[in-house]
Order: C-alpha cells, then structure tokens, then sequence
C-alpha cells in the first residue's frame, strides 16, 4: 500500500467529491483508512487458515508434530514426503482421485445435455400443460437431497447396481436437473424470436434449430452450469457416503477424506496433504474459469 | 466411464435422429422425446423418493409397522433430538446472517479500489474448496493440545491464546460453543458468494443516485446506510434465503469436524446417522420431512419477494 501517491481511481473520487471543509476532508481520508484496513483484516483471516495448512502439507512429519506451522520461518525445511505417502502409501489417495474424475465427468455431461434437450422444450416447443410441467420443475428444487436418498438407494439395490459407479452418475444427474432446466430454459428464452421464424421459413425443423442455432447461442450458460455442476459433484460427500458406501473402489476422494478425519484425526501429515490433493482441481477450475463461475453463480442466485 | 458417456451420447443422438426425420405434424411426439427424459427421471428419482420418504416417517425403524405421528413426536421431545433442533435453528440464524454482513462489508470496501479483482478473489477462493477441505482446514486451527511443558500447540488459534497467556481451549468439544465454532467454517465458505452478488448489485445502483447522495454530503457509513443497503434489498433478500436454504441442507462440516458429537449435531447431519449408520429408516425419513418442511417457507418467502421485486 503506497498510500502517498493518490491513484487515478483516488483522485477522481477526490474531485467528484469535496468535502466543504478542511476537518471533513480530513474525516474522510480518516475513513477510507479504517476501511482499508478493515478490507486488509478480512482478506488475511480468509487466506490465513488455507495458507497455514498448505505450508504444513510440505513440512516433515516430525516438524509437523511438534510445533506449529509458523516456526516454519525459523527453521525452513519443506519435503514431498506427506504427499507421496498420501497418494501412494497406505491411504492411496492417487486410486480415489481417479475414482472422483470418473464419478465427475458424466455426472456433469449427462445432466447438462437432458436439461439442454428439456430447457429447450419448454422455452420454444408447444405442448400441453407446458407451464403447468415447469413450474413443477421449478419447485423440485426446494426438495433436499435427504428427502429423496433412502428410497433411491432401494431402488440402486434392487436394480442390482450397487457398488458400481451408477447410483453416484444417476443421482448427481437427478439433483442437478431443476436448476439446470430452469437456469438454461432462461437463456434459451433470450434467444430472439426471428432467429426462431427465420430458421422455420428455411424448412428447419425443431432438431436443426436446437443444434445449429440454440446450442451455440446459450454455450456460455452451459459453460457457466457445467461449471458449477462439477464443483458441486467434485465437492460433493453426502451422495458420496451414501450411495458408495461399503465399495471402496467407487468412492471420491471426499469421502475417503472424511473417513480419514473419521479414523485418524491427527495425522496431519496426512489430512493437510489430502485436503490439498482435493483441493487442487477445483481450484484450478476456479483460477483458468472464474468468470464463468461467477456467472453462472448469478445467474443461479439472482434467477433462482 | 467411456463406456457409459458412449452409451448415453448414443442413446440421445438415436433420439434426436429420429424426432429430426419426423414430420410436421409429429410436433407432439418430439416435444415429448425433448422433455421426457428429463420429466421420467425426475419422476423416478425426486418426486417418488419424496413421496415414499413421507410415507416412511410414519413407520418404525424397519418400516414394517405404523406408527403414526411417534416419530415426529419423538424428534420434538427426545431432549437428544431437541438438542439437534437447537442447534440446526442456531446454524441457520448465524449463518446467513454473520456471511451476509461480511460479504456486503467486504464488497462495499474493496468496490472500485485498484487491487478489487485480487481481493475478491481471496475471499471467493474458499467457495471452490470441498467443505471436507475446508472443515480440515479449520480443525488445524482448532487443533488442541494439552497444557504442559515440552508440548507446543500446533493449532494456531490456541497458540495465540497461549501467546496471550491464556489457557489453551478444546474448541471444537466444549458445548455450546462449538457449534460456533463449525458455525464459522460454513461462513468462510458462504462469504464469498454473498460478496459476488451483493457487490454485483452494489455496481448496479444507477451514479446518478450515488452522486445525488454525495452532493447531499452522505458519506461513508451514512452512505452505506441510507442508499447502498436500501438498493440491494432485493439482492439481500436473494443472498439470505439463499444461505439459509444451504445451511438448513449442510452436513460435510459437522460430519468432518465432529461427527456430531459433543453437542453439535443438526438436522442434516443426524438424518446420515439415524439411517445410514444406526439404520432406524422410520425417524430417518421423519428428519427429512421435517427438513422439507423447513425448507419451504424460506423458499416461499425468497419467492414473494422476488415477485415484489418485478413488480416495482
């Protein structure tokens, strides 16, 4: 913070606005000090905890122990240790990360192209009781996840899917779509109305339309829900825990995380390099499409 | 995975195939290859299990016998379960409320200051983290360790406390506090997307008012008061309900953190032990019903004022 030099955004704020006297001048740059500070205060308590066990994840496992992360400045010593162990020792996180991308990529494609296909319908195509139907959609958004699990899970069982990655692909599909159908129907909604009639004249039927004209309209709402969708999945533990329960072969990482926390609660050599192999990919999500995340969060919450 | 992506692409181009070389006045049956997947699987995969969740909260632990309203009766009187409703109605009180005065403070301080992209970013970064990740984290914070010679905390907010002469706590034990304490993770999280809306909304106050305001004298804290928080109240609205809604449903934290012990269980979380652990499918589905039943005046509420909101 180089406070002496007024910034271009600073002066202008200066001149827009000139408090009548000398006093108020100087009360105002009073505040915006406070705040500064304020802002400065937040931003470290956010950044501090998340920071504080990243740094311990690299510190040797007797360090780790016996004193606090923040004598790492004293004594710096970092290794890949806790990360070897954890990926390919006995927790073998690396078996779990591969199960969380299998989990995760159909979890996010299959509900994005039904709610494209059904979005589509109810914006553009004509059907009875249409509002009705989507409005009912709408609403299956207020039912939590809980309310549906233990009969889905009989179904799973009595459909002989169990310990298989089905129950997990299906039920993400599921919970996602009535947010996803009401999100996407808004934007295919936007499309203007002549596109529509021209394409109609041109003999296109409603299948053309969708995949040459409203598909690469809306991509970026898709981007936008796909987005949050494989966070969400990515992130997920209770359809985890409850529907790969028993099958250690199928299960995310977030579940055998928690498991972990569950059996050994102070190994932190372990828990603190687990916590960042589960952290890295959604983060790097986040960092590469932050916008569309952004977006689609807007979207989801000013809309929804 | 391959296989199954293969197979559903497979099976929605078949689709598509034919509703493409139907005719004209087929119009209905393509709408119905368009909705229907969607339609059956919501039908097969929400609307039963809810249904059938409801039915099951009136039989016992097997669902074998009816037994009316005695687990409802049981959640509203077992002082255990009363517990779990304490703290659940805590949860949802602090929660939105702690992450919404946050996130609109941060928005309103960093709005428009050079290094805005940066520092909106660091308090948004957590929404990407698993809430697993994230109650990990905490509990390093929280970490305790006994009180004596030779032994160092390693958990930093008892190493202040001992820093500052203090007795080191068992933060995450001690009841009633510790639902404060896992209360604070889920604030972490939700701050961030509290701080992206509402300062979407901040940006979106028309200048002319912010300038009205200015010439008027308001500055700083008045300026807040009386014209940025009256602006936003719709998108206020939007940002409480949608926490509440969210914190009603949560579960990761306490199940990492505590595993519900010491007093900190919440609806959510005791629903997981009631039937998947201690298979008693009857209070169960019971929790779950009482969980909907939370959930829909909210929602209800977030509704209204929306339409109000169009409406002006």
């Amino acid at each position: 913070m180089t406070a002496a030099i007024p910034t271009p955004d600073l002066q202008e704020e200066l001149t827009g606005v000139e408090p009548a006297t000398v006093s108020g001048r100087a009360k105002k740059r009073l505040t915006s000090r406070w705040a500064s500070l304020a802002a400065v205060v937040i931003a470290v308590l956010w950044t501090l905890p998340t920071f504080g066990l990243l740094l311990t994840s690299f510190r040797p496992e007797l360090a780790i122990r016996t004193s606090g992360w923040w004598n790492w400045f004293s004594d710096p010593e970092l290794t890949l240790a806790n990360y070897d162990d954890v990926l390919f020792g006995g927790t073998s996180l690396a078996t779990y990360f591969v199960n969380s991308i299998v989990i995760t990529i159909p979890s996010v494609i299959i509900p994005v192209t039904i709610a494209c296909l059904a979005s589509y319908a109810f914006a553009w195509m004509k059907f009875p009781f249409r509002d009705t139907i989507f409005v009912a959609v709408f609403a299956l958004q207020i039912v939590p996840l809980q309310v549906a699990l233990i009969p889905l899970l009989r179904i799973y069982v009595g459909a002989d899917l169990n310990g298989t990655f089905w129950p997990l692909w299906i039920s993400h599909t599921i919970f996602a779509l009535p947010l996803a159908i009401f999100l996407l129907h808004n934007f295919f909604r936007e499309v203007p109305v002549e596109l529509m009639e021209a394409a109609r004249v041109d003999g296109a039927g409603h299948v053309a339309i969708f995949m040459r004209i409203m598909l690469p309209l809306v991509t970026p709402a898709i981007a936008a829900f796909a987005i949050f969708q494989f966070l969400w999945v990515w992130n997920d533990l209770l359809v985890a825990i409850t529907m790969a329960t028993g099958a250690q072969d199928v299960q995310p990482l977030t579940a055998r995380l928690a498991e972990l926390v569950g059996s050994r609660g102070s190994t932190w050599h372990l828990l603190s390099a687990g916590a960042f192999v589960s952290i890295v990919v959604p983060v790097i999500v986040f960092l590469f499409l932050q916008r569309y995340f952004v977006r689609g969060l807007l979207a989801g919450s000013v809309k929804g | 995975m391959a296989l199954a992506v293969a197979l559903f692409v497979g099976v929605i181009g078949l689709i598509l195939l034919v509703v493409g070389r139907a005719k004209r006045r087929v119009d209905l049956w393509q709408s119905l290859a368009f909705v229907l997947p969607a339609l059956a699987m919501l039908a097969v995969g929400l609307i039963y299990p809810g249904l059938r969740t409801m039915y099951q909260s009136f039989f016992d632990r097997t669902s074998s016998e009816f037994v009316g309203l005695d687990n409802f009766a049981s959640i509203f009187t077992d002082s255990s379960m009363l517990t779990v409703l304490r703290n659940t109605a805590i949860w949802v009180i602090l929660t939105p409320l702690l992450a919404t005065f946050i996130g609109l403070v941060y928005a309103v301080l960093v709005d428009r200051s050079r290094v805005e992209a940066a520092a909106k970013a660091v308090i948004f970064l957590p929404m990407a983290i698993s809430l697993v990740g994230a109650s990990i984290i905490w509990r390093y914070v929280y970490e305790y360790r006994p009180d004596q010679q030779n032994i160092q905390q390693v958990g930093l907010l008892n190493q202040i406390l001992v820093w500052l002469g203090m007795e080191p706590r068992h933060f995450l034990v001690d009841s009633p506090l510790n639902t404060v304490f896992l209360i604070v993770v889920m604030v972490w999280v939700q701050a961030g997307f509290a701080m992206t809306v509402l300062s979407a909304a901040i940006k979106a106050i028309p200048s002319d008012i912010t300038e009205a305001a200015q010439l008027d004298g308001l500055t700083g804290v008045r300026m807040f008061r009386y014209i940025t928080v009256p602006s936003i109240r719709p998108a206020l609205v939007v940002v409480l309900t949608t926490i509440s809604i969210g914190t009603l449903k949560v579960f990761d934290i306490v199940r990492t953190m505590t595993g519900g012990q010491f007093d900190t269980s919440v609806v959510a979380n005791e629903f997981y032990t009631q039937g998947f652990q201690l298979g008693d499918t009857g209070l169960a589905s019971a929790l779950a019903v009482v969980l909907f039943i939370l959930v829909v005046p909210i929602v209800a509420y977030n509704i209204r004022q929306l339409r109000k909101a169009d409406l002006r």
